[in-house]
């Protein structure tokens, strides 16, 4: 069993509310930071290697440094809990559970970063959370933990929870502020990036709720303590949200570094692939990261075992490996379709995008359109090529990643599962029988 | 079918207009536009699950926006309802991790029991079926989520004959009854 940091106490009765969470050791690591200067703070979680749980992976620490203080102009530290990658539904589990810990982690933050007023940019649909938080961060207040002179420190605090209204490309950290602002979420143009010019034009820091949550026992333990789990440039423990054809699809806190293997098929995780059957594909970081078939994400290209760390999972770049991404771990039996599997995902992002930039408004639209045909039976092998070819224009032309989103998805189907996809040109008849899946030669209906 | 029809000149309730005014108070004065989005979510639960034409315009004169400020956000958005809905939506996730476990199935069984297509409301006016995508619930698919409720697992009998008993007891009238048996990849649980 590997070290719980986030969740070892998840399962106490109470722990939603302040006094539990207390008892248990909660809110000593803002007493700590409160004795540190605020730069102290910041070097701590550099220390700790500690990179965005959100999905990009960028380190929080230098992400921190980062930020503009200009003289006599407020600054924000902003959460971002707009989780809706597909796949991902670990901050879900986190706020809900243990709201105390994510408010724990934004006062500590905020302290660092010299804000006043902290926002949490909650998804729309998680009301029930939002009222979760609420209730936690009266408890906070009440307790001298936020307002006026937390703790006798001298230092002020205000957090706030806002919801979203439903679009997934609010957790592109610009089209959140702008959300935030009560506009559309439109991605902004970068720079000015947001440590500069974020929310209302000032110095802002975004980010994810598990980043913000770890910050807790970062300072608990110190950076250079929390920097020794794990393997290499991926220190700490994350969480992993397991989906799809498991057999114990949940939440899962493991220290980085276990094999891929071991966390699909030991009862102590995932426990295997349901119904007795085989693996095909998984999809490991979210929806956005390169699908890969068995083989490639037990092992590496190279034949080593592939392990849950940032590194590991990207070994081999895009042509033999994937990314860690938001932890969304996506799993597939033999039975699935992965022409149908990208167009659902190809749907998604023709949905979800904004429709500022014409190669993601039109692209989506296309893959969506073409990939809907292949699946229907009505393809050509010209169109397996088209696919890609949209892929590539739209990747790298547009504002924010949700082009690349859109275009890593169906690119590395292709590149893995081109058979899959000349099968369903082929064979129209078969490919569109209910339940039918193609496996090297075979049919099953 | 009745359905919720606000009157020409909508008013929020003194409730409402007291939580519209704690909002207010977690933004910077020159920042009230900022309270949009939970404005628009106080002022759908208010009118009947939807905000007509009307009820944005409150929402502008409330909050001192043109009224395209607000127009422009409430149809960017997809959890603003812009036309009528029955009294319960059925939010029904179609992305790929409940896709992969039966929510195609799950919404033919959800249209034949409540006579309602998606994108429709039923006959009697009680259910509206909508397609959403990932409601960061992928663990527990197939999803549907009603109000502020998630309804998880959704991939056997008991557990969306549980969802529709408790909207059932929600709308004081018999279910209706149900139609076949549920299709087979929601029965190998």
């Amino acid at each position: 069993m590997g070290r719980k940091l986030l969740t070892e106490h998840v399962n106490v009765e109470g722990i939603e509310t302040f006094a539990v969470y207390r008892k248990h050791g909660g809110y000593r690591a803002v007493e700590k930071a409160l004795k540190m200067t605020p730069e102290e703070v910041v070097e701590e979680v550099k220390k700790s290697g500690l990179r965005g749980r959100g999905g990009a992976g960028f380190p929080t620490g230098l992400k921190w440094s980062f930020l503009a203080k200009p003289e006599g102009v407020p600054r924000y530290l902003v959460c971002n809990a707009d989780e809706s990658e597909p796949g991902t539904f670990k901050d879900r589990y986190l706020m809900a559970k243990l709201p105390h810990l994510l408010i724990e982690g934004m006062i500590a933050g905020s302290y660092a970063l010299g804000a006043r007023t902290s926002y949490i940019y909650i998804r729309g649909e998680l009301l029930y959370v939002l009222r979760i938080l609420e209730k936690a961060i009266a408890e906070a207040y009440a307790a001298g933990f936020l307002g006026e002179n937390i703790q006798g420190s001298g230092y002020s605090l205000d957090l706030h929870v806002h919801p979203g209204g439903g679009a997934y490309i609010c957790g592109e950290e610009t089209a959140l502020l702008e959300s935030l602002e009560g506009k559309r979420g439109n991605p902004r143009n970068k720079p000015p990036f947001p440590a500069v010019q974020g929310l209302y034009a000032r110095p802002t820091v975004v980010n994810n709720v598990e980043s913000i949550a770890t910050v807790v026992p970062i300072l608990n333990m110190g950076g250079d303590e929390y920097a020794k789990i794990g393997v290499g440039k991926s220190t700490g423990t994350k969480l992993f949200s397991a989906c799809g054809h498991l057999n114990k699809p949940g939440i899962y806190e493991l220290e980085l570094g276990v094999p891929v293997e071991e966390f699909i098929y030991s009862d102590e995780y995932c426990g295997g692939i349901w119904k007795g059957r085989e693996l095909k594909a998984v999809v490991a970081g979210g929806s956005s990261v390169p699908i890969l078939p068995k083989e490639l994400i037990l092992k590496t290209a190279a034949g080593e075992p592939r392990l849950m760390t940032y590194e590991s999972l990207s070994d081999g770049g895009f042509v033999t490996g994937t990314m860690l991404g938001s932890g969304g771990f996506i799993a597939m039996d033999e039975t699935t379709c992965i022409v149908k599997n990208t167009w659902n995902f190809s749907r998604f992002y023709h949905h979800e995008s904004c429709g500022q930039c014409s190669p993601c408004r039109e692209g989506t639209g296309w893959l969506e359109k073409v990939l809907h045909r292949l699946e229907h039976g009505h393809g050509s092998m010209h169109d397996i090529d088209l696919i890609v070819s949209v892929a590539k224009q739209i990747e790298g032309n547009t504002i924010c990643p949700l082009g690349e989103a859109a275009a890593w998805p169906v690119a590395a189907a292709v590149r893995h599962f081109r058979d899959e996809f000349e099968w369903h040109v082929t064979h129209p008849k078969e490919a569109t029988q209910p339940g039918a899946v193609y496996r090297g030669n075979l049919v099953l209906a | 079918m009745e359905p919720t029809t606000p009157t020409a000149k909508p008013a929020f309730s003194p409730a409402a207009q007291a939580e519209i005014k704690r909002l207010l108070t977690h933004y910077p004065d020159e920042r009230k536009k900022s309270t949009l989005l939970p404005v628009l979510h106080i002022a759908q639960a208010e009118f009947g699950g939807w905000v007509s034409p009307e009820v944005q315009d409150l929402v502008a004169e409330t909050l001192g926006l043109a009224p395209i400020e607000v127009y422009e956000v409430s149809t960017f958005y997809t959890m603003f309802n812009l036309k009528p809905v029955g009294k319960h939506v059925l939010e029904i996730c179609r992305t790929g991790p409940c896709m992969l476990r039966g929510s195609d199935e799950l919404t033919a069984h959800l249209e034949r029991i409540t006579g309602a297509k998606v994108g429709q409301t039923s006959p009697d006016g009680h259910f509206t079926l909508k397609e959403v995508e990932c409601l960061a619930a992928c663990g527990f698919a197939p999803v549907v989520q009603v109000r502020e409720k998630y309804y998880e697992s959704l991939d056997t009998e008991e557990n969306v004959q549980a969802m529709l008993s408790e909207l059932k007891g929600l709308v004081h009238r018999p279910i209706l009854p149900w139609e076949g048996n549920l299709p087979n990849s929601l029965q190998n649980n």
